[in-house]
């Protein structure tokens, strides 16, 4: 075993991938389920997601925090389980899958906060 | 059926001779069987009756000592857990335990795992150092179970050779060694934390772990290192982010 042990930056990607598991087991469900499924389906009425109201919605600050957190937290955590599921298929851990991972995950974060902000 | 009626069962061990075999090769074997014959007494069987230069390592046949753990039909498994009779009518395969290099046959070298074993400090360092005139270290019974189930460990190294993680790279401390740093910093009487989470928070450490939690399922003594380790992620996570608010710098 080597002597000299250096830190691991994980816990970073770990408690965002934590706070993101959340988010994809209690409230995507809940999401998809509304705008994928009830109503398109015809079970809630099509008003529920008329643009007004999603307009109103994304446009207050409760609004654009919910899906903030939605999209940025479910990113962290698919990303992460991505770049774990590389290394189990036996891909080398190399740095640009991990900039690559994770970058999508910046990315996604930061186009959903200056999208948000500019409605 | 009658513990002592007869049957035969084809064995097929990896055998790897340094001396004459450039690569590891099956070798099949037909052993007469009881019903309480483990896979153990089956290649003792070969050993003292058919191929004397057959290699194992093996000591306490009754899962204490953890010395004869291999592959069997391509699980990790105590051979003296595993019993012949299970098998019949078909047949079984015996390898060396995957993951490590094979010195002979079915005896592996464990050298990777010792030194590991020696680095996370798997004993008691007290916490307050007491004269023997004091007495005891004492604990409550709530205390020794933070530890109790990772105590269990025989360091058999099955739960090394189920571990993916270990056999893509064995930079990783791995699930055994893990469960055992827990057990001593899950244990209210010892003070030597600070040292170990060095260990929890390496890129080798706990976050080598991607969770698959194979280590648990093939644990003979039950232990769960995939608990372990992960309750360690948790820790190190906690130690990441407080290192700059404490005063000893997190590691507590």
């Amino acid at each position: 075993m080597q002597t000299s042990r250096r830190r691991s930056s994980e816990p970073i990607f770990w408690s965002l991938f934590g706070a993101g598991g959340v988010i994809v087991a209690f409230v995507l469900p809940v999401v998809i389920l509304i705008t994928g499924i009830a109503v398109p389906l015809g079970v809630f009425p099509s008003e529920v997601m008329n643009f007004e109201r999603a307009q109103s919605f994304a446009a207050s600050w409760i609004g654009k925090l919910s899906l903030l957190v939605i999209i940025s937290l479910t990113l962290w955590h698919s990303v992460h389980r991505i770049y774990l599921s590389l290394h189990d298929l036996g891909i080398q851990r190399r740095a640009i899958y991990k900039w690559l991972c994770y970058g999508v995950a910046f990315a996604g974060t930061v186009a959903a906060v200056v999208l948000l902000l500019r409605i | 059926m009658m513990a002592d009626q007869e049957r035969i069962i084809e064995i097929e061990v990896l055998r790897y001779r340094p001396e004459q075999d450039d690569k590891p090769v099956l070798q099949t074997f037909e052993v007469p069987f009881t019903d309480d014959m483990s896979v153990l007494q089956g290649l003792q069987y070969i050993k003292d009756h058919l191929d004397g230069s057959l290699s194992f390592r093996w000591s306490c046949r009754m899962a204490i000592c953890g010395s004869c753990g291999m592959m069997v039909n391509g699980e990790p498994m105590l051979s003296c857990k595993t019993f012949l009779r299970d098998f019949h009518p078909g047949k079984l395969r015996v390898e060396a335990l995957t993951h490590f290099p094979i010195e002979k046959d079915l005896v592996v070298d464990a050298g990777d795992f010792i030194d590991k074993l020696e680095s996370v400090t798997a004993y008691i360092v007290p916490a307050e150092p007491r004269e023997l005139a004091e007495g005891e270290y004492l604990q409550t019974p709530r205390q020794r179970d933070e530890y109790e189930q990772y105590s269990s460990c025989i360091n058999c190294m099955l739960c090394y050779a189920a571990c993916p993680q270990y056999g893509l790279s064995s930079e990783f401390t791995g699930p055994g060694v893990l469960a055992l740093l827990h057990r001593y910093n899950a244990d209210s009487r010892d003070g030597a934390k600070r040292e170990r989470m060095e260990i929890v928070n390496a890129e080798e450490g706990v976050w080598g772990c991607t969770l698959v939690g194979y280590c648990s399922e093939v644990c003979p003594k039950n232990v769960d290192p995939a608990s372990a380790v992960n309750q360690n992620k948790i820790n190190s996570t906690l130690d990441y982010f407080t290192r700059f608010l404490t005063p000893r710098g997190g590691t507590s």
